[in-house]
């Protein structure tokens, strides 16, 4: 179980994120949606360290992760896949691997075998830069690669950004059978709110870095005033 | 093949392979510390000199090269982790100018702490290996054992680079930290430590440069000894492209025979100007460098 508690981010004058509390449960995917600007990408890097929160606390299970450098975070066992992917282009797809594959307890060959399992297309690609794959490749690449190091807690921000519905559908199915099988707890990160109800256990909707709703994600997704002014989703 | 081999234009690529080695030890130090900082050391030279002074302060009582050149890496390295730690690390994320200030500034303390505590005397050094040319036919070829030596050694630090950088996980971490700092460190790699490495590594190549350099009989060591090596290896740099090691490598191999025939053909008093002359060029045309591809710039 991952706990923000109060938690307020500002960027200079900007307050990013205002007092937000919320518990993503273990095994499931807790999806974090809003607009443009609401703070979702600040709360995930809060979460991993790379902003330092002005108050609050971010905890994992007993311990207090707030004040931890993001490469001690990690090897707590919270990996973060970043907007944009964040694959090292210059890299191959096997040396972006063997990166995540640095702090993992499984053998180098099991955590790739098993990467080229999950996502056999990486394992045909294994050899090429990274920077030659499509948008949905590089986005399977970074989660593997988050994945290899056998996080407990994955954070997964906008990761259907710029990738085509039907591969967005494939990126959603995946994260939800990882989750079943392996018992990983996923925050997602979505403005695709449709995408990201459908699998998610709970849902937290955020605006201008507040929490304006935390609920199942079944009660979200047929909340008309939430889904209408949060959510621009229409009926 | 004996008058092939003491030709004047086969001189002129064995004297500039040697000088375009050091050049292109200069240039790799240079680049290694580019790549993970985007820092230009200014001082790069000036810290290779201080190693060698250290290096050859221990010559004296063991009597020994290699112990020296030994002492002197690890000076190199001890220095370069230093300056890292205490001058380089408050100068990330500031004003371009800050860092370069900073580094000339260091460059200039260390040359004035230099002549203070070793004088601006030059020392002449003993060297491993004779600089007397072979001769083929009684005919001198333009390579010396010390020359051979030379060229040998800046191979195998350059190989050494190179394996440990595309082939150890100290690599690995060490490229993912200079490319994608931020995502590298959401995989636990420890990015500070990786850029202390980096400069660790520049020093400790610049510090081989300089014993080198400083056995040469001709130069010596002296608080600025490194000053002229220094120039070269930044123009060869430049050209070759700060981000590219193989550009590094080859540029400044490149420089130093094409800069021995033009002080064998036109003039000594020429070397500078057309080394200058190509680097204005090759600024204009292929300002990253010719070895660099947009896709290598850091993300």
């Amino acid at each position: 179980m991952i706990r923000a508690n109060g938690l307020s981010v500002t960027y200079g004058a900007v307050q990013a994120l205002r007092d937000v509390t919320f518990t993503a449960e273990t095994g499931a995917i807790t999806a974090v949606l809003g607009a443009n600007g609401a703070g979702k990408t600040t709360l995930l890097r809060a979460i991993s360290g790379l902003v330092a929160p002005r108050s609050g606390t971010v905890s994992l299970d007993e311990t207090t992760l707030t004040g931890e450098r993001p490469e001690d975070i990690v090897r707590r066992g919270v990996g973060h896949v970043p907007e944009g992917r964040g694959v090292i282009a210059e890299f191959t797809v096997e040396e972006n691997l063997r990166l995540g594959a640095m702090i993992s307890p499984m053998p180098l060959r099991d955590g790739l075998n098993q990467q080229y399992e999950w996502f056999p297309v990486l394992g045909e690609r294994r050899k090429q830069a990274a920077a030659t794959l499509s948008g949905g490749e590089r986005q399977m690449l970074a989660m593997a690669r988050a994945l290899i190091a056998k996080p407990t807690v994955l954070l997964l921000d906008e990761p259907s950004l710029g990738l085509a519905p039907l591969v967005t559908a494939q990126l959603m199915h995946t994260v939800s059978e990882l989750c079943a099988t392996t018992g990983l707890t996923v925050i997602l990160v979505e403005q695709n709110a449709k995408s990201a109800l459908r699998i998610a256990r709970r849902a937290v909707v955020l605006y201008l870095g507040r929490v304006v709703a935390d609920d199942d994600a079944a009660a979200v997704a047929q909340d008309d005033q939430l889904r209408q002014y949060y959510l621009g989703m229409v009926k | 093949m004996g008058s092939f081999l003491t030709s004047r234009n086969v001189a002129d690529v064995l004297g500039g392979l040697t000088n375009g080695v050091i050049y292109s030890l200069v240039a790799l130090s240079l680049v290694l510390v580019w790549r993970s900082t985007r820092i230009l050391n200014f001082a790069q030279g000036a810290m290779a000199m201080i190693a060698a002074y250290i290096g050859f302060a221990v010559l004296a009582p063991t009597t020994n090269y290699w112990v020296s050149m030994a002492v002197a890496i690890i000076a190199g390295l001890v220095l370069g982790g230093l300056t890292e730690r205490v001058i380089v690390r408050g100068l990330y994320g500031k004003p371009e100018i800050n860092p370069v200030v900073a580094m000339v500034g260091f460059l200039l303390v260390l040359e004035s702490v230099a002549a203070a505590i070793w004088s601006t005397t030059s020392r002449g050094l003993p060297t491993p290996f004779s600089i007397v040319d072979w001769q083929i036919n009684h005919k001198p070829v333009a390579l010396s054992p010390f020359a051979l030596y030379e060229i040998v050694t800046a191979v195998v630090v350059m190989t050494v680079i190179a394996l440990l950088f595309q082939f150890t996980k100290l690599g690995l971490k060490l490229r993912a930290a200079a490319l994608a700092p931020e995502v590298s460190r959401l995989l636990g790699v420890r990015v500070g430590r990786m850029l202390t490495l980096g400069w660790m590594l520049s020093s400790g190549v610049g510090a081989v440069t300089a014993v080198l350099v400083a056995s040469n009989y001709f130069t010596g060591l002296t608080p600025t000894t490194m000053d002229g090596v220094f120039a070269f290896g930044f123009i060869a740099a430049a050209i070759g492209g700060l981000d590219s090691p193989v550009g590094a490598l080859v540029s400044g191999v490149s420089l130093g025979i094409i800069l021995q025939f033009v002080g064998d053909y036109l003039n000594s008093n020429d070397i500078i100007l057309v080394a200058l002359g190509m680097l204005i060029v090759s600024l204009m045309v292929r300002p990253n460098g010719v070895f660099t591809r947009s896709a290598q710039r850091r993300v």
